[in-house]
């Protein structure tokens, strides 16, 4: 049997920087990740503060008091954001799929309504849950 | 003669060796997801900042309950095949298995915690 030459293959993301300009789908689309994995901060505050509820008075005062404290405010605010970004990102995966929308200036102005519809949507969701 | 069918030979190949199963199911919790994450937003964000009292009363009634139910169980799994293939893109071998592995049991623990936190709540 013949020794098979090992191939190098090159790992995502190479062609950032060198071979690649970020642009607006590209950029839409690698925030769709980000946002989706940076939500593991808010659900793992909100799940803590839910354990802490179910825990005790003792364990909930603590959980609380960080969960309502400015770095709660500064966690959930930013999940809030980032849930509805990647909400709307999502659709427009789900349309996507569809076949629609994707011509180039159609998938540019997708990514730029994701990007104002999701401060929109924050903004609205604060004001609805005050 | 050939016994295997043409779909047959065709299955386990290519580059997920399962075909469009993990797509179609992160086809399907998204849109699980569409319907439950604004109904639950406006659940917590309500919720939060109440005294234990108010927290233990909402989560203890049925939909409260049932709608977190689900977001933490559909939203974990949708979770750790996400990140599982955000980790098959950037990394491979031996780190790429144990950060599959990591992400897994992770979504699986917070699922768990969570699901244990709502039934002591409301049961």
């Amino acid at each position: 049997m013949t020794a098979q030459k090992r191939v190098e293959r090159p790992l995502s993301p190479f062609m950032f920087g060198k071979y690649y300009r970020l642009q607006m789908t590209s950029a839409s689309s690698l925030l769709t990740r980000i946002t989706g994995h940076a939500l593991v901060a808010g659900v793992l505050l909100a799940v803590w503060w839910l354990l802490a509820a179910a825990a005790g008075d003792s364990h909930f005062a603590v959980a609380n008091a960080v969960a309502t404290s400015w770095f709660g405010d500064l966690v959930f605010t930013g999940s809030l954001w980032a849930v509805w970004y990647h909400y709307l990102a999502g659709l427009r995966h789900l349309y996507y799929d569809a076949g629609k929308g994707l011509d180039i200036r159609t998938a540019e102005r997708l990514g730029w309504i994701c990007v104002a519809g999701s401060v929109v949507l924050t903004v609205i969701t604060i004001v609805l849950v005050q | 003669m050939r016994y295997l069918t043409d779909r047959k030979r065709a299955e386990g190949r290519g580059p997920s060796h399962t075909g469009a199963h993990h797509h179609w199911s992160m086809t399907l919790s998204s849109a699980g997801l569409a319907f439950l994450v604004p109904v639950w937003l406006y659940i917590f964000g309500k919720t939060l900042g109440q005294g234990r009292e108010e927290v233990l009363d909402t989560f203890s009634r049925p939909f409260p309950a049932i709608v977190t139910g689900l977001v933490l169980v559909i939203g974990m799994r949708h979770f750790a095949m996400g990140a599982t293939t955000m980790i098959e893109d950037y990394t491979r071998g031996t780190t790429r298995k144990m950060a599959v592995v990591f992400v897994v049991s992770l979504a699986w623990v917070i699922g768990a915690t969570g699901i244990f936190a709502l039934l002591k709540i409301a049961l």
